[in-house]
């Protein structure tokens, strides 16, 4: 069964706290520009395909018009 | 330092240094302990160095968190909004109220939809797992389970199973029978055990893991088969409230969020703590990983929803009104990650133009507070989950 937080002294959760941002401040970044600018390729290119965004035409939307069969239990 | 006078008691070998010498007898956690009087003053002053190791700790941490913070700031040229600048506005959303699922009885707490676009999987705060046919509002198998409040449900990606927990501090696998008369509780498998309440649940890759999050502040990862804890991931300081699988292609990580306002990024294979992000002002209710993988979305109990990338490692983009002052309980994207649409404690759900920063659309129609808001896999309809005991599917 997993250890909780709780059951760590407070100068036990400093010391994991400690690894853990010596670690973090060493890890690799990158420019935000650049990444942003990748999501905003990434949504562009998906965009049109988007249902909720450019909708879908009422007769290949299932949930338009009618429901369909309905089963009474 | 000088001697103090004192009566001895006892004269011999002192428990620290062997020496013979007059002897303290004190008790130490109602534990008798027989020192010399020097090695009680030098106890004494060991428990003042740990007095200082805390706070020496305590100040060590504060300035790593500033590095950290001047480290990201060095590259935190713009923000998202502006890079979005030229891109087009969005229109008004076409989105409506289309289905409303009744059937549970009480608050409607989770819901996962299938991978076959149609079936999701419902639970409850009134014991009730419902799995339901959102074309037709047919409500294919029910199971009710020993406890009330099923917090996590997830739907096996082969559709033949489904896993549930809750304040039973479990999570539970249901295979799902064709058999229409068969009592599906009896079937059900105890995976996951956890030291507090289940808050969340989902399936790896295959129906033969689970991964979950719990109030004990762990996340685990499970075989279905044996029961058996494969990985633990240890790191949040208090509840886990959410969590959620990268992508597929995009590898072996995880998102989760809990109540100490922290999202941190797990390596699934190790169990290291990869990232972690602490910008929200309170509880993270919800974590949601973009559809590319490289970011992810966050929604607080402080009102606003947040967008971190993972390469950048830091927050870019803020999701927030004057006029929003209840929490965010919960959050998914569009198929194409343009949209984010969150839930909120007020009953509403909003729709952000995730790029923009702006909000493009409200959607009224739960009588009480939104659960969980998930787009179904083709990004055809968004499900709602509420605690006015209905689900809703808008599209």
């Amino acid at each position: 069964v997993p250890v909780m937080a709780r059951d760590m002294s407070d100068k036990e959760i400093l010391k994991m706290e400690l690894e853990q941002l010596k670690k973090e401040v060493n890890t690799p970044r990158t420019p935000v520009s650049a990444n942003c600018a990748d999501t905003i390729t990434f949504v562009e290119g998906m965009l049109p395909n988007d249902p909720l965004i450019k909708g879908v035409p009422d007769d290949k939307n299932p949930y338009k018009g009618d429901k369909g069969g309905c089963i009474i239990t | 330092m000088c001697d103090q006078t004192f009566v001895a008691v006892t004269f011999g070998p002192c428990d620290s240094c062997s020496k013979a010498s007059p002897l303290m007898n004190i008790y130490i956690k109602n534990e008798p302990i027989n020192y010399c009087s020097f090695c009680v003053e030098m106890m004494a002053c060991q428990g003042l160095q740990k007095g200082e190791t805390l706070a020496s700790l305590k100040r060590e941490c504060d300035n790593l968190k500033k590095k950290l913070e001047e480290e990201r700031g060095k590259l935190n040229d713009v923000e998202l909004h502006q890079v979005a600048e030229k891109t087009e506005v969005l229109g008004a959303l076409s989105v409506k109220t289309r289905r409303v699922l009744k059937g549970h009885g009480n608050k409607v707490l989770c819901m996962d939809w299938c991978k076959d676009r149609r079936r999701l999987v419902s639970s409850s705060q009134d014991g009730k797992v419902i799995v339901w046919d959102a074309f037709t509002l047919n409500k294919e198998h029910g199971i009710t389970l020993p406890c009330t409040w099923v917090m996590a449900c997830a739907y096996a990606p082969s559709g033949c199973a489904v896993a549930c927990g809750g304040l039973d501090n479990k999570c539970s696998v249901v295979p799902l029978s064709l058999d229409k008369t068969e009592n599906l509780a009896a079937k059900k498998k105890s995976v996951a055990m956890h030291t507090n309440y289940v808050s969340g649940c989902t399936f790896t890759n295959s129906d033969m893991q689970l991964l979950t999050c719990s109030g004990d502040g762990t996340c685990a990862l499970w075989d279905v088969e044996s029961g058996q804890l494969l990985q633990s991931f240890h790191g949040h300081t208090a509840d886990v409230l959410s969590l959620d699988l990268a992508p597929s292609e995009t590898g072996n990580t995880f998102v989760s969020g809990g109540c100490d306002k922290k999202a941190n990024v797990w390596d699934m294979r190790s169990g290291q703590n990869i990232q972690s992000f602490e910008s929200h002002e309170s509880d993270i209710n919800c974590v949601k990983y973009y559809p590319s993988g490289d970011a992810f979305a966050s929604a607080s109990d402080d009102a606003t929803c947040r967008f971190y990338d993972l390469r950048a490692d830091r927050e870019v983009a803020v999701y927030q009104k004057d006029s929003i002052i209840f929490g965010a309980s919960t959050v998914d994207f569009s198929l194409s990650g343009r949209l984010l649409f969150a839930g909120y404690n007020d009953y509403t759900i909003n729709a952000w133009d995730v790029l923009k920063g702006t909000r493009v659309s409200v959607l009224f129609g739960h009588e009480n507070r939104i659960s969980r808001v998930r787009v179904s896999p083709d990004g055809t309809a968004l499900c709602s989950a509420s605690w006015d005991n209905t689900l809703r599917i808008w599209a």
